[in-house]
């Protein structure tokens, strides 16, 4: 069983939603990145969203833009991604995913990612603009030890839905609006309802919802119909507002805490 | 113009490179659609849909007539005498494509796309654009067909490309400026399609190159496939023979792909041209096929030019509609397979060859232009007197009057 299946069973038995948290790898840098993730990671985060920064995220907002910018200004590439996962290995035990677009995999070489991945003690990837019409020379290559997560958006057919769960493992990430992250104007309603139909094609995945989930009010509401609420332009929101504060990390860490205690 | 010719995504004709790209959008290795869930639906949809409404003789009709009587089609085959007495070689033949209405090849795609729009129900366009030749392009088809349109433009093209923005204004498009990167072609395309996926519902993205997702390399590639069969039947006509050498520029690749597509069964040599920038042993360059590395940008696969960590790099060329560090993927797979040649020309020499085909021709070629213009002087100087080598004069140049002066000024 892998660690996210575990994080997920031990939730489901004292019915709890699972707070999946994003940040951008080495926003604003290394250092800093790892004492936010640690934080993160200590105040109610249950799985931990890495983001490798790529160039041009077409499927981001302007917040997540500016996150990745400053993370590749400060140095963050696959290989120091991979040290970052590392040393939060050291401090954590909770499930780590890492989220990228393909060209940053791509030039790193699909093998390498995975041999490397595993050894730095990642669970899972996510790769936004791989579809599973073209993820077979990705994961092809890959054994049963890095959950592969896809994504499902408000504008999948069932069909499709069943399509996309039957070839992931992990969670499902439901996208809960047709808009790019960062978005303003959650339906929760209606991100509920394409959760109905996704949980009934999904072969019981845990199914995960983000985009534009900001405050503790929008989990709160989400928790009530997902397995886990990913939250992430919100916390680079507040990286963004606190450049060059010491106390950084510890606020974002205290924000992570009232996200997890608004939620079911 | 039958319908199952035109429509040569789902054609059988036997030629490898012509049943390209095969039922996933693959050009060999490369093309495919790599762009988030959201817009995959969509891309579906538009597949089908092109599929079985350019299939239609009512839709065939409608656009032939359109190219004919609204972009004025076929457009000249022009023997350029000077300039070939100039090159001291090869008669040089220059297809006219700046003498289509809005001044370059982009209106036959975007009459296409629009026209497809229609049929597809959607009141809505969106675009991305470099020179503004394809954002002029869509904002003309738009008022055409009375849709709404949003042209997504770079802060340093909108600078260096002024008239363009004002004819779109002109035209009833709102011209949105992008100022993340290097606030050129690529991030406008990033720009339009991070739009598109919070609009895809009612919007239809009219992608200016054969760039970017399947089914739109193969699309624009086919909505472009007038010039090449044009330009066929009129050398025939003129020599009695065809080509022996077809240059044209390539940026994204359109008209380049639009000239080539139809002779790629036959023996002409085939030359695009990417633009060198300031050379690109500088750095400061656009040339893809020559100088890039194979990665995912802009929903394909296909050469990029990246550092080794698969971060874009930007491009640099004089010319806007070159300025873009990928390439359509059908121009990568005829990279590898050796069919076409890609060369690549300096902003320097470029220019040169914008001033010598003003004076020697009487025809003001856009920058985009001049760089096969260029490359076909250095083509046709190599080949035999009765040599007959065609380039496409893609667009004008009355755009570039403000950057030509300024850098002549130096």
């Amino acid at each position: 069983m892998s660690r996210i299946e575990e994080t997920f069973d031990k939730l489901r038995s004292t019915g709890e939603t699972a707070l999946v948290g994003f940040i951008t790898a080495g926003d604003p840098d290394f250092a800093v990145s790892l004492e936010i993730t640690r934080q993160m990671c200590g105040s109610g985060v249950d799985i931990l969203e890495l983001g490798i920064p790529f160039s041009d995220p077409t499927a981001d907002g302007p917040v997540i833009q500016r996150s990745s910018a400053r993370a590749i200004e400060a140095g963050m590439n696959m290989k120091t991604a991979m040290e970052m996962v590392r040393q939060a290995r050291e401090f954590t035990a909770i499930p780590i995913v890492l989220f990228s677009y393909y060209n940053p995999i791509l030039a790193y070489g699909a093998e390498t990612f995975y041999r490397d991945a595993v050894a730095a003690g990642a669970d899972g990837t996510l790769v936004v603009d791989l579809p599973p019409e073209e993820s077979d020379e990705l994961t092809d290559l890959w054994g049963k030890e890095l959950d592969f997560i896809r994504l499902v958006a408000p504008t999948t057919p069932p069909e499709r839905m069943a399509r996309i769960a039957s070839r992931a493992s992990g969670f499902i990430y439901l996208v809960s609006m047709t808009g790019i992250t960062g978005s303003s104007g959650l339906d929760s309603e209606a991100a509920a309802s394409v959760a109905k139909d996704l949980k009934s094609n999904c072969n019981g995945l845990p199914v995960c919802v983000g985009f534009g989930i900001s405050t503790p009010q929008d989990a709160a509401k989400v928790s009530e119909f997902a397995d886990g609420v990913v939250v992430g332009s919100a916390f680079e929101r507040l990286i963004e507002s606190g450049l060059g504060d010491k106390d950084i990390a510890e606020r974002v860490g205290q924000f992570a805490g009232r996200l997890k205690r608004s939620m079911k | 113009m039958r319908a199952a010719e035109n429509n040569s995504l789902v054609s059988s004709m036997p030629a490898q490179q012509l049943v390209l790209p095969d039922s996933k959008g693959h050009f060999g290795p490369y093309g495919g659609r790599y762009v988030a869930e959201t817009l995959m639906p969509a891309l579906i949809e538009l597949e089908r849909a092109y599929i079985s409404i350019s299939a239609e003789p009512a839709f065939q009709a409608e656009l032939k007539l359109l190219l004919k009587d609204y972009a004025g089609r076929p457009t000249p085959l022009f023997r350029a005498g000077r300039l070939s007495a100039h090159a001291g070689g090869a008669k040089i033949y220059l297809k006219r494509e700046d003498l289509a209405h809005t001044g370059a090849h982009k209106i036959n795609n975007t009459l296409g796309q629009g026209l497809l729009a229609r049929w597809m129900g959607k009141t809505k366009v969106i675009a991305e654009t470099g020179a503004g030749q394809h954002g002029v392009a869509t904002a003309t088809a738009a008022a055409l067909f009375g849709m709404e349109c949003k042209i997504f433009m770079g802060k340093e093209d909108i600078s260096r490309q002024a008239p363009n923005v004002l004819r779109m204004k002109l035209l009833g498009a709102e011209v949105v400026p992008v100022d993340s990167g290097s606030g050129t072609l690529k991030d406008a395309m990033n720009e339009a399609m991070r739009y598109w996926v919070g609009s895809v519902l009612d919007t239809f993205y009219v992608i200016g190159s054969v760039a970017g997702p399947h089914p739109y390399p193969a699309m624009v590639r086919d909505f472009q496939r007038v010039i090449g069969k044009e330009a066929k039947a009129q050398i025939l006509e003129a020599e009695g023979r065809t080509a022996d050498m077809l240059v044209a520029c390539v940026g994204g690749g359109s008209n380049a792909m639009g000239l080539f597509h139809p002779f790629i069964q036959d023996k002409s040599e085939m030359v695009g041209v990417e633009a060198a920038g300031c050379g690109i042993a500088t750095g400061k360059h656009a040339a893809t096929l020559g100088a890039g590395s194979v990665g995912v940008l802009h929903g394909s696969k296909s050469y990029v030019l990246q550092d080794e960590n698969g971060q874009i790099k930007e491009a640099h060329s004089i010319s806007a509609g070159l300025d873009y560090p990928g390439v359509g993927p059908e121009h990568s797979w005829l990279r590898d397979t050796g069919r076409v040649r890609y060369e690549s020309v300096v902003d320097e020499d470029a220019l040169r060859a914008f001033h010598l085909l003003s004076s020697l021709e009487g025809i003001i070629p856009a920058l985009e232009s001049s760089h096969a213009v260029a490359r076909a002087l250095v083509e046709a100087a190599r080949m035999p007197a009765e040599k007959i080598l065609i380039v496409n004069l893609s667009g004008r140049g009355d755009k570039d009057l403000g950057i030509v002066e300024k850098l002549t000024a130096r």
